[in-house]
């Protein structure tokens, strides 16, 4: 099947380790399951999550709309450059 | 601790990650990060809130956000709109005087299940039946989680709470059929799984004239899902997306919760009637006549207009003064 | 900055100039309608309804915006939003709603929100005598809702008095941003007297006073002591916020204790330090009495026919109307406590503003209280009678 020109959108993750609250949505619901939780934790002990691999983030940016804590959001990497 | 930095997702510090999170013009961001519990989907709502207004284009200046008491009630101390935490269950009556004192507002209420439906339960059907052009956004945990997660009008039959320790006995509203009935003319329901859900039904709701009531399903992670022995916030999201159906235009008799079970979602009234305010300036103006003002400008509003209008014509002459001399 | 308190002259669309015949309630609505009220939002009881049918019938003359509420509840904290949508407001009520509205009296101390409410106090308590008059909720508006704050509280004695003060009421309101009381009762509000309502250029109203200086700068309250904040109404692009939670100057949630005790160190000296601005009365006869009457509203008319009385028997009987009823005129009552026999306090109650006298006569004189189970005004014999007692 050719889908012609379409690409890939790419984007960049950015957490605030310091807002996350270890809930796991992100994690739960990335589409392309590009976030585990990470073996650190912050100050208050949560683990907040990691990018597994930056190729994976389609910036879909659902991580962005679940998140409670507004601790995690994505920038397109074409507006990057 | 040292495996989280200095990775790529963290590269942003403290200060340059509140200014650019895109929630920054929405949030009064010195304020955060929030109360509210880890799996709490509140957040979740007011992001949705923040995009549906990004989406819809509105003057931010006018939209007034009115909260009652609460953890939902919280919502209005953290949003960077003009806004109001009231008391316990006067969030709609607080928002009806405050759009009828100013009607070019968009008066949005987000409160909770208990603050709403229970103590506010005469506000919030009174305000459906009037049909009052606001919309209200009711964030339903099953109960009164601030206080330590009491039983609400809400809460399943047979679940726990602090008030129903051997287990509630009483029946619980189905909301979407009570504003229904009330006369609400927007009506729907998403869980905070569905976000972007949300985001559409707020769109909705915030061009909907009239009475617009959007129930969203939330966990209560620290009080109603831990008392109920039914794990954390991503075991409340996985029940919704279990158990959640999209049903759009059900009726509304059809829609209840029983306890851990079915979630009928989706939109399920938007019929257009006059608002309020329409009923009354219509009707007073077939009456009084055509000469009638709903408020009219004070004499102070007059002269300001008067003034104006005198130095703007004045700008007119004097820059013809100029051209001529320069 | 704008000049504080700016006076303006009445909207001649509100002011029904001329010599009217009309009873304390309907003078109440013609009071708040001169003195810029636009927006009413209320509830009927027995014996305030009269106000709100004359704000139903006259908002869209003027230019207002009449609402009848589900229940008391819901009028006073639709107020309190109006408000804040940049409205001047009354409601009224008697008894049994003046207690439902109690915890939103505290919200609009709290959010320091200036608008007047009018409570035709009847019998009491509970349902109590629906019709007939009584002075039972003096004590209530001053310490009804919980927590530490302070109100003003004003008493007319006639529809007239019900038409100016209502004027005042408002303008108390704006340059305190407080909640002003008026405290009538049935039979003033039912009574059908002459109220000269005059132009409206001679009647004074004082302008919210409104912010005029940058966005960037407006912080909601001012812990001041003095008048607190400037206002501005939702909508004009301040984005600012406000909380019936303990607040800072921002007004975010601010929950310690010391946030705690500059807050309601303003609430209460923004009307203790100004007492003397605020508080009025009427007086004669108290430079050289031995025996004073302090009375107020409705019965303030009685208590003078008994105070002409005892003076035609040669008493030295001195009168004083209370006008403000809170803050009380404490210092006064000192004053006179200090050269006089007695203070004679006659009220439509079992003695409630008497034990303000008492405080603040501290034994220095004796104080009788005339007291009545409500339901009719004094005989002024019963007064006459505490006089001559107070004369021995």
């Amino acid at each position: 099947m050719s889908f012609g020109n379409l690409k890939k959108a790419y984007g960049n993750v950015h957490i605030n380790k310091n807002w996350c609250k270890g809930c796991g949505f992100c994690v739960q619901y990335c589409p392309t399951n590009a976030l585990e939780m990470s073996k650190g934790y912050n100050a208050k002990g949560y683990h907040p999550p990691l990018v597994k691999d930056a190729e994976d983030c389609r910036d879909c940016k659902f991580c962005e709309m679940v998140c409670p804590e507004f601790a995690i959001f994505v920038t397109s990497k074409k507006d990057e450059g | 601790m040292s495996d989280l930095s200095p990775t790529p997702e963290y590269s942003l510090d403290d200060k340059d990650f509140r200014e650019q999170n895109p929630m920054a013009e929405f949030l009064r961001m010195e304020r955060m990060p929030h109360i509210w519990c880890p799996g709490c989907g509140i957040g979740t709502v007011v992001t949705s809130f923040a995009e549906a207004i990004k989406a819809g284009g509105y003057d931010m200046d006018k939209i007034a956000v009115v909260s009652g008491i609460g953890c939902t009630g919280r919502v209005a101390g953290y949003v960077k709109f003009d806004s109001f935490h009231t008391t316990h269950g006067r969030a709609i009556p607080f928002a009806t005087g405050l759009k009828l004192a100013n009607p070019e507002l968009k008066v949005v209420v987000i409160s909770g299940d208990g603050d709403l439906t229970s103590i506010g339960g005469n506000h919030l059907i009174h305000a459906a039946r009037r049909n009052m052009d606001m919309t209200v956004i009711c964030v339903n945990n099953f109960t009164y989680g601030m206080t330590g997660g009491q039983v609400t009008p809400t809460t399943p039959t047979s679940a726990n709470a602090s008030t129903t320790p051997y287990g509630n006995t009483e029946p619980a509203f189905s909301l979407p059929f009570l504003v229904d009935a009330a006369g609400a003319t927007y009506v729907a329901r998403w869980t905070s799984l569905h976000a972007r859900n949300i985001t559409k039904s707020i769109g909705e709701a915030m061009k909907h004239r009239g009475f617009s009531f959007i129930e969203v399903i939330s966990p209560c992670t620290t009080l109603y899902q831990r008392r109920n022995r039914l794990g954390d916030g991503v075991s409340a999201m996985e029940y919704y997306r279990e158990d959640g159906e999209i049903q759009h235009g059900a009726d509304t008799r059809t829609v209840d919760i029983g306890y851990q079970g079915k979630i009928a979602m989706g939109k399920f009234v938007d019929r257009p009637r006059d608002t309020y305010l329409d009923a009354v300036v219509k009707h007073l103006t077939s009456v009084i006549g055509d000469d009638y003002e709903l408020y009219g400008k004070t004499p102070m509003e007059k002269k300001a207009e008067e003034e104006a209008r005198k130095s703007a014509a004045g700008k007119g002459e004097s820059a013809d003064i100029c051209e001529d001399g320069c | 900055m704008a000049e504080f308190p700016k006076i303006v002259s009445a909207d001649p669309k509100g002011v029904l100039t001329g010599r009217h015949f009309m009873d304390g309630d309907h003078a109440l609505a013609e009071g708040a309608l001169a003195a810029g009220c636009r927006f009413f939002a209320g509830y009927p009881i027995t014996p305030s309804t009269e106000t709100a049918e004359r704000f139903a019938e006259r908002c869209p003359e003027v230019g207002g915006l009449f609402i009848q509420m589900e229940d008391e509840i819901a009028s006073i904290t639709a107020n309190v939003g109006a408000v804040w949508g940049g409205k001047k407001v009354m409601t009224v009520t008697s008894g049994p709603g003046f207690s439902l509205m109690m915890e939103t009296f505290g919200l609009a101390a709290m959010m320091e929100v200036p608008m007047v409410i009018a409570d035709v106090q009847r019998g009491g308590p509970s349902t109590g005598l629906p019709t007939l008059t009584a002075q039972q909720d003096m004590m209530q508006v001053r310490w009804g809702s919980h927590g530490d704050y302070r109100i003003i509280a004003l008493v007319p004695d006639s529809p007239q008095e019900c038409f100016d003060l209502a004027v005042e009421a408002f303008n108390l309101s704006e340059i305190y941003r407080v909640p002003v009381f008026i405290m009538t009762d049935e039979t003033v509000g039912h009574m059908h007297e002459k109220v000269v309502i005059p132009p409206a250029e001679e009647i004074k109203v004082v302008e919210r006073n409104w912010y005029t200086g940058p966005k960037e700068e407006y912080r909601p309250y001012k812990f001041d002591g003095k008048h607190g904040a400037p206002m501005v109404k939702a909508g004009d692009g301040y984005r600012f916020h406000s909380t019936g939670l303990t607040h800072d100057e921002r007004g975010y949630p601010a929950l310690t204790a010391e946030d705690n005790k500059k807050l309601l160190t303003h609430l209460i000296q923004k009307i203790d330090n100004n007492a003397d601005k605020i508080i009025r009365v009427e007086e004669s006869g108290l430079e050289d009495a031995d025996i004073v009457v302090v009375s107020y509203g409705i019965t303030s008319r009685i208590a003078i026919r008994a105070v002409q009385v005892a003076r035609e028997q040669g008493l030295k009987v001195g009168f004083l109307r209370l006008i403000t009823v809170w803050p009380f005129c404490e210092n006064k009552i000192r004053e006179l406590a200090g050269r006089v026999k007695a203070i004679v306090v006659p009220e439509l109650n079992y003695g409630q503003i008497v034990l303000e006298v008492e405080r603040a006569a501290a034994g220095k004189c004796k104080v009788i209280s005339v007291n009545s189970c409500g339901g009719a005004v004094h005989d002024p014999e019963e007064i006459l009678t505490a006089i001559m007692e107070g004369a021995k």
